[in-house]
């Protein structure tokens, strides 16, 4: 029952924030409408007990990421205000109509596809996932899937290293 | 009750109102904004899995999704500021440099 | 019922009390302290040796006319200190104050809760406190702001990941991210955790200065500096929630080297037994003690050291601390396998 009303609640502010990141004018607000989002997804991943998740998406996501989109778009606003011309020729309600069908269509398929509550019991490994969420995830990350997790710090440094080069004024 | 069909409706309408707002924007930061919300999506479905299934693996892979996005995000407010700095507009309509 | 939500909730007000209470307090203890290092007496003539200072203070800038920019934008200048406030405020839900005690005939612990995170959380909730920051300069619609502020969260979050990475060679001691467990394990030790790493308690204590915006590390706001930083066109109460955020924040830092450095509620030797009147100091007196003796470092360092220049703070950040955080990080992963 505490869980029904938690789920509604995060889920209308997930697609609340969501809908006016999307269609605010003011690219700043819409930054800010963006980390309110992503807390609110944090608040989901501890409602579905994945309380590292959770804390790793406001450290990096909400707390990181964010405050570089909100940086970029100081330094791109300082000179024009935001403009949101569209071209004559375009028409915006073919774009809802489109994402409206697709929306239906998965909905539809998630309702009716007869997918069963799959308890497939050879798939469940660390039964104490909820309670252990840091140690699982840690023997995971080093053991099972140790080349992914090398790989993706090969992927940061990368991207680091291009993220700079990149912004550089000269070379 | 809340099911994981619960959790995919609402990651399907999440991932929607992204696509909606990469195809319908014109600001280029606002359409990497909508990338992010995909990508949040696509985390919350993995998650919720994790959860019904008892099983660590989807949320090591959220974890790696989280790590690209960072990636892509650092990459791509680069490729942005580079290219404000030679034409001084962030509408997609005028960047179209290589159309000649 | 009693149990999941009367007595948390007890525990929030109390602790949002002292908390508040305490940095008004904060604001006077600053003042003193500087005054004493500076051989002269500080604020003496309201209330006997200048004990209702503060509530002139806050008196004062209640009273004060509010004043909003005609261009700015209304919403995020009125939510910049909000934001600014609350973090350094919900921190506290974790920061253990001592052990259970017997209250009453309930066993209630002194923490507002434990959570199997705790440290990150603290981590995560920290660098949602840059926002603020960033979002008073920017509402402001002015230049010398909007620079101050980009500048201050730039050295923020240079300064967050020196600190973070300091704190995971010390998880890795301690061996969990729960803040209880932290400190039991100090105990289990016999050794506070300054003398397992004090390499990290040294990058902490001075990634903690530069985190708070504290001097030496103050060019953001220092008044000499761009025409007072980030809240130049703040004035009456919104002001007076910056200012309070920044003491906040540093008993935020203090509490949270108290637990992880000094032993959180634990009483000096613990396991050498005719120390063991010590016990009679109840335990969060003991933290209390412990975060005071932080809180008086970061007034005294205010007092006596001079300001770094932004391009040397950047560079210490950048060029020293991470290095020097990442060298003790494998220091600390080899001595753990070898012993």
């Amino acid at each position: 029952m505490g869980e029904a009303i938690a789920f509604y609640v995060i889920a209308a502010l997930i697609l609340g924030f969501a809908v006016l990141v999307v269609s605010t004018k003011n690219t700043v607000h819409a930054v800010l409408f963006l980390v309110l989002n992503f807390l609110a997804v944090a608040a989901l991943y501890v409602l579905l007990t994945a309380q590292f998740l959770a804390v790793i998406q406001v450290l990096v996501y909400a707390g990181g990421i964010v405050v570089l989109y909100l940086f970029v778009v100081m330094l791109v606003n300082l000179k024009r205000p935001p403009e949101d011309h569209s071209a004559p020729q375009r028409h915006p309600w073919v774009g809802f109509a489109l994402s409206g069908v697709v929306l239906a269509q998965l909905a539809a398929i998630l309702l009716f596809g007869g997918f069963g509550a799959a308890t497939d019991s050879s798939v469940a490994q660390n039964s104490d996932l909820a309670l252990n969420n840091v140690e699982r995830i840690g023997m995971l990350l080093y053991t099972d899937y140790l080349i992914p997790f090398e790989v993706a710090s090969m992927l940061l440094l990368v991207a680091m290293v291009g993220a700079i080069i990149l912004a550089k004024r000269e070379l | 009750m809340i099911t994981p069909t619960h959790y995919m409706l609402l990651s399907a309408a999440l991932f929607m109102i992204g696509v909606a707002g990469v195809l319908l924007r014109r600001n280029i930061i606002v359409i990497f904004m909508s990338i992010e919300l995909i990508l949040n999506a696509v985390n919350i479905n993995l998650v919720a899995f994790s959860y019904q299934l008892q099983n660590g693996i989807g949320q090591v892979f959220a974890i790696f999704v989280i790590a690209v996005a960072a990636a892509e995000a650092a990459v791509g407010l680069g490729i942005i500021l580079a290219f404000y700095r030679n034409k001084e507009t962030v509408n997609i309509d005028e960047m179209n440099l290589m159309r000649w | 019922m009693i149990d999941t939500y009367l007595i948390p909730l007890i525990k929030v007000l109390f602790v949002l009390n002292a908390t508040l209470v305490g940095v008004t307090y904060m604001v006077l203890l600053e003042r003193k302290v500087i005054a004493w290092v500076q051989v002269r007496l500080g604020p003496m003539r309201v209330g006997p040796y200048g004990v209702l200072q503060p509530i002139a203070d806050a008196i004062k800038l209640i009273l004060k006319e509010d004043i909003t920019p005609t261009r700015a934008d209304k919403w995020v200048f009125t939510a910049a200190p909000i934001i600014v406030m609350v973090p350094a405020l919900i921190t506290f839900a974790v920061i253990p104050f001592g052990p259970s005690v017997n209250l009453f005939g309930r066993e209630i612990p002194l923490y507002i809760t434990d959570i199997n995170v705790g440290l990150l959380y603290i981590v995560s909730v920290a660098s949602i406190g840059v926002y603020g920051i960033i979002l008073g300069g920017w509402a402001s619609n002015s230049k010398f702001p909007l620079l101050a502020s980009l500048r201050a969260s730039a050295q923020l979050i240079s300064y967050e990941v020196a600190v973070t990475m300091t704190l995971v060679s010390l998880i890795m001691t301690a061996g969990s991210l729960s803040m209880v467990r932290i400190v039991e394990s100090q105990y289990e030790m016999n050794l506070w955790f300054i003398f397992v790493q004090p390499v990290a308690f040294v990058l902490f204590f001075i990634g903690g200065l530069a985190e708070t915006n504290r001097a030496p590390f103050d060019m953001a706001e220092a008044e000499q500096e761009l025409t007072g930083g980030f809240h130049t066109e703040y004035s009456g109460m919104r002001f007076a929630l910056f200012f309070l955020a920044e003491y906040a924040n540093m008993i935020v830092v203090s509490a949270v080297a108290t637990t992880l450095f000094l032993g959180g509620w634990l009483a000096p030797f613990p396991n050498v037994g005719w120390l063991n009147f010590l016990e009679f100091i109840p335990t969060w007196m003991w933290f209390l003690l412990k975060t005071f003796v932080f809180l008086y470092v970061f007034l005294w360092v205010r007092a006596t050291l001079p300001r770094y220049r932004y391009d040397q703070l950047m560079r210490l950040g950048w060029k020293v601390l991470i290095p020097v955080a990442i060298a003790n990080l494998i220091v600390t992963g080899i001595v753990k396998v070898i012993l």
